[in-house]
């Protein structure tokens, strides 16, 4: 009896159905989901197609396998939940027992203190059910409270992001490059954390200059070298000058001629020339600087940071702390 | 198929086609798959090294945009994967189709074709890579233009395999038949599907990511894992000169791989909604159980049955059925997600993959080619030294990359979650790893070296004890012409 077409037909539809499950239903769920609305302000949509510079940058990051080093996925452990006061009534004695009922933690005089101005956060760290059970506890007099959802992670932690990435942040992206390896640092929102251009043309030239214990291979083939005219050119390293220092944002802080760039040793060019970016490297910086996920969705509601507490403490010019989605 | 608990019978291929007719039919395009396959292993190797060298030095070759570590290493994967892994699979394949099939290798011609057709798009897609056409997804980073030459070499060499198959004499089927018609089917179709969904018309946002793990669980768990497992679940009874201990456990493994395998790839990181990496998890539980099934089968045909006098492919045997299990239990730790948040990520990633290529599928092929080697050519391998140099090398060589990559991805991936401490030295760990892997790198490279020496010393012998006669006819039918 010939069971090689029964074997087939049965392991190939087994084997087909990991296909409808894998490909097939995500396609359905995802393959064809609109921009979504961002929770905080629904006006704005997301995620927004990036600029047609920013796009061809993309194609250089593909190119060049940099999804090979880096991630572009920002990973959440949990969440927990803050209580903001966010405007005190007109009974601060009540308020005051409210705050140490709420957090018994509190001693009198901190509870005190707390409800001296608003927004000011009276509990961390909580469930979702207490946090409610507490705004409603804190609601007393005229006094209101807010519970706002705080996303917890080491690579939040890291500054890699506000919360985790979602399906939606990589909409539009041709090809997504999600990455699998954490040889280099996760850049899901590095345009966020350093939107400084000339740190990141620094970067690629000379990785160690600016980050000395980096292994990132330098990218000198990214940029020309050209003989220096009256005028520096746009975006030139000049080659001279004390090494560059940014401050956390990239931006840089000691400008004695544009954009000077001391090289490590053995990267220098000789004098008289300058290094321009090729548009290679000018449309791979503006991808990079394109790489932000800051929108709050309700897949991924972001914490909101309440505005410095200020002294004038009248409920009235209390500013809202928004409250995020569920 | 007996309904009976009775032990499978050994292959044997002594009824309908002697042996030798067989082996005769395979030798041109067998011998074709195994030559490329050596020659794209010593080249990938090169590659690894290369690649792996630039974590000693960044600046390394640094100039050029094609040599630039993004690069290299696909293009040092691709090699592996389908420079080697697939033609060595493929080249088994047919031996194993004709064999177990007890019939000579049909459309002989058409499979030395299909080699060389792969052959041409692999190194257009190589070139691709490195010139920065790659895709950007892993494992297919094949550009659109090779994507489909190297489909049509596969298609050639599958009708092939699928003829013979077709045009069996033994009416039983053995165990491996099963994995290998099912594998050598499955490959065009995920091959394909990924191809076209991925850079033919690509789908939106998350999805061609989506695509590329779920190709990448497939080849590993039904193609790597089906060919190798074939050719293990063929060579350890034959090399024992006994029966395998259960069919029935084979046959379970083969069903439960065939329904769960092609589940396995989403990672537990992946920014995809909640169910799609928990699904890879609950299958990548039951891979391991079918994991279990064929490792116990192995170790009870091997304890049952006296040892043969010559250790030698048999080893490769075992160590690769070690690897196999070794591999799956390593993915489904990764699968689970409190493991996951350690060791996503990091290098324990690089040592899963490597175990399952080369641990256990480069291996099978090792001891496979070793089996097949000195049937196809008519007399054995020239160096006994170079063949234990190869082996010696590749067992340790894979041995020292898998477990420095491993324990140095789960030190990264807790350096990692300790935020407080800086990113770089979250590194300190993982380079360290990497370092090491260099060691297991040359140790590959000098192993692989060492069995293109034996492959390649094997061929001219061949050719001395083949082409004299030729030369000879050739020399006596000008005779009469020089003479006239």
């Amino acid at each position: 009896m010939n069971r090689g077409p029964v074997i087939f037909l049965g392991a190939f539809s087994a084997m087909a159905l990991s296909w409808v499950g894998l490909i097939v239903q995500p396609q359905l769920q995802l393959g064809r989901s609109p921009q979504t609305t961002n929770t905080l302000n629904p006006v704005e949509l997301y995620p927004q197609a990036r600029s047609g510079l920013a796009q061809q940058g993309l194609q250089v990051y593909r190119s060049l396998g940099c999804a090979t080093c880096h991630s572009q996925q920002v990973r959440q452990d949990g969440t927990v939940f803050d209580v903001a006061l966010t405007s005190l009534g007109t009974n601060i004695a009540e308020l005051v027992q409210a705050v140490q009922k709420v957090n018994p933690a509190l001693s009198p005089a901190e509870a005190g203190k707390l409800v001296d101005m608003t927004p000011q956060i009276v509990l961390r760290g909580v469930d979702q059910a207490t946090a409610d059970t507490a705004v409603t506890n804190l609601s007393v007099g005229g006094a209101k409270a807010a519970a706002q959802l705080v996303a917890l992670g080491p690579d939040l932690a890291r500054g890699w992001g506000s919360g985790r990435s979602v399906a939606a942040d990589y909409l539009f992206d041709q090809p997504v490059q999600l990455g699998a390896q954490r040889i280099g640092p996760d850049l899901a929102n590095v345009g966020l954390r350093l939107p400084g251009r000339a740190w990141h043309f620094h970067h690629l030239y000379d990785p160690k200059a600016v980050v000395p214990k980096s292994v990132m291979p330098p990218y000198r083939f990214l940029f020309e070298k050209r003989k220096r005219g009256p005028q520096p050119s746009l975006d030139a390293l000049a080659l001279d000058g004390p090494s560059p220092r940014f401050d956390a944002g990239g931006t840089r802080t000691n400008w004695t001629s544009p954009d000077a760039l001391k090289l490590s040793a053995g990267l220098a060019v000789p004098g008289g020339d300058e290094l321009v970016p090729t548009d290679d490297a000018q449309s791979f910086v503006a991808y990079l600087l394109s790489l932000r996920a800051d929108v709050s969705l309700f897949e991924r509601p972001l914490s909101v940071v309440p505005p410095k507490p200020t002294a004038q403490a009248t409920s009235a010019t209390a500013a809202a702390v928004p409250l995020p989605a569920r | 198929m007996s309904g009976t608990l009775a032990p499978a019978p050994v292959p044997t291929a002594t009824e309908p086609a002697a042996p030798a007719e067989i082996d005769r039919s395979c030798r041109w395009p067998v011998l074709l798959l195994f030559l490329l396959a050596v020659c794209w292993l010593v080249i990938a190797s090169g590659l690894t090294l290369v690649a792996s060298l630039k974590f000693h030095a960044p600046r390394l070759l640094a100039d050029s945009a094609w040599l630039t570590y993004g690069r290299l290493q696909p293009a040092a994967a691709n090699a592996l994967l389908y420079g080697f892994a697939v033609p060595a699979g493929l080249g088994l394949a047919l031996w194993l189709c004709a064999r177990l099939g007890g019939v000579p290798l049909r459309l002989p011609g058409l499979a030395f074709g299909g080699a060389l057709v792969w052959n041409v798009g692999l190194k257009l897609g190589l070139l691709g890579i490195l010139l920065g056409d790659t895709t950007g997804f892993e494992w297919l980073e094949m550009p659109r233009y090779a994507a489909p030459i190297l489909f049509a070499g596969y298609a050639m060499v599958g009708v092939s395999a699928l003829m013979t198959f077709k045009d069996r004499r033994e009416s039983q089927l053995y165990v491996s038949q099963w994995f290998l018609l099912v594998a050598v089917f499955w490959f065009p179709w995920i091959f394909s599907s990924a191809h076209l969904l991925v850079s033919f018309r690509p789908l939106r946002g998350v999805m061609p990511a989506v695509v590329a793990w779920w190709y990448a669980g497939n080849l590993t768990v039904l193609w790597l894992g089906f060919v190798g497992l074939a050719v293990v679940f063929y060579l350890l009874p034959k090399l024992l000169g006994g029966p395998l201990f259960s069919r029935y456990h084979a046959l379970f493994a083969f069903w439960v791989l065939a329904l769960f395998g092609g589940w396995t790839g989403i990672p537990q990181s992946a920014p995809l909604p909640a169910w799609m990496p928990a699904v890879s998890t609950i299958a990548n539980l039951f891979v391991l159980v079918a994991a279990v099934a064929v490792v116990l089968n192995i170790r009870r045909t091997f304890t049952a049955l006296p040892r043969p006098r010559s250790r030698f492919p048999l080893a490769l045997v075992i160590f690769s059925t070690v690897g196999y299990g070794v591999a799956n239990l390593l993915n489904t730790a990764a699968a689970l997600p409190s493991v996951a948040a350690v060791t996503d990520f990091t290098l324990f990633t690089q040592a899963r993959t490597q175990l399952m290529v080369y641990g256990f599928f480069g291996l099978a092929m090792f001891a496979g080619m070793y089996h097949t080697l000195p049937r196809l050519l008519g007399f054995s391998l020239p160096s006994v030294k170079l063949m234990k140099l190869h082996v010696g090398c590749a067992l340790a060589g894979v041995t020292i990359s898998v477990a420095a990559l491993a324990l140095g991805g789960v030190l990264q991936g807790q350096a990692l979650n300790h935020p407080e401490s800086a990113f770089l030295d979250s590194l300190r760990p993982g380079l360290m790893a990497l370092r090491l892997s260099t060691l297991g790198d040359t140790l590959l490279l000098v192993g692989h070296v060492a069995l293109f020496l034996n492959l390649a010393g094997a061929v001219i012998g061949w050719c001395r004890v083949a082409w004299p006669p030729v030369f000879a006819a050739a020399l006596r039918s000008e005779a009469p012409e020089v003479a006239r």
